[in-house]
């Protein structure tokens, strides 16, 4: 199963960033390279001071979304940024920044936390996502 | 029936998705073919995450149990 997996990462709540961290960490299991391109706000969530912060929710998320996510954390579920960390360790993950979102956050490389392996543009990105398939979040 | 010799253990219980198949794949790495692995996790996602792994990765699950609340899976390492 070579066939890549690419995730372009828009948004920069912690749920949104979660579900982006679970899906790549499964496709690393499976042994599938997977190319993360961070564009906007999930890009800036990836700053090395800030990565651990509370990035809060999407809207619909509610009251009640905030509690069930509370709930699944102190039950001990990983962050985002760990579950990244392991799917890392596992090989074949990728995490490059969007230059164009850089030039607009004001944000230099040396910023960023370790996680992130460079920057590119989304031409670079499109060539190495070849025939895989795309997700975006 | 002859006696299965578990080579490595992993203990994901009370981890959520995808974190049992993660640990599973960074212990399985460095072990030899034909050994053998055990896991045991409390996600009940598990169950199909547990068969789809082993055959996209070409290991292969070779017992699964469960008493309601702990699932044990055994997978032969490829």
């Amino acid at each position: 199963m070579d066939e890549s997996i690419n995730l372009v990462l828009f948004s920069g709540t912690d749920d949104k960033l979660q579900a982006a961290a679970v899906l790549t960490a499964g496709a690393a299991a499976l042994g599938k390279p997977v190319n993360v391109f961070l564009q906007y706000w999930a890009l800036d969530a990836f700053r090395a001071e800030r990565i651990e912060n509370d990035h809060g929710l999407a809207p619909e998320a509610g009251a009640e979304g905030r509690g069930h996510v509370d709930a699944l954390r102190i039950a001990g579920q990983a962050s985002w940024a760990e579950t990244l960390r392991q799917a890392k360790e596992l090989g074949g993950v990728d995490i490059q920044a969007c230059s164009l979102s850089m030039d607009l956050l004001g944000i230099e490389q040396e910023d960023l936390d370790p996680l992130v392996d460079g920057v590119e543009g989304v031409t670079a990105f499109y060539l190495n996502a070849g025939e895989g398939q795309l997700i975006f979040i | 029936m002859e006696m299965l010799e578990i080579a490595t253990r992993v203990d994901a219980r009370g981890l959520s998705c995808p974190m049992p198949i993660v640990r599973t794949a960074q212990a399985a790495k460095p072990m030899t073919s034909g050994t053998l692995l055990e896991v045991l996790a409390t996600d009940p996602g598990s169950v199909k995450d547990f068969a789809a792994w082993c055959r996209s990765t070409g290991n292969d699950l070779v017992d699964q149990a469960s008493d309601g609340a702990v699932y044990r899976f055994v997978i032969r390492r490829k």
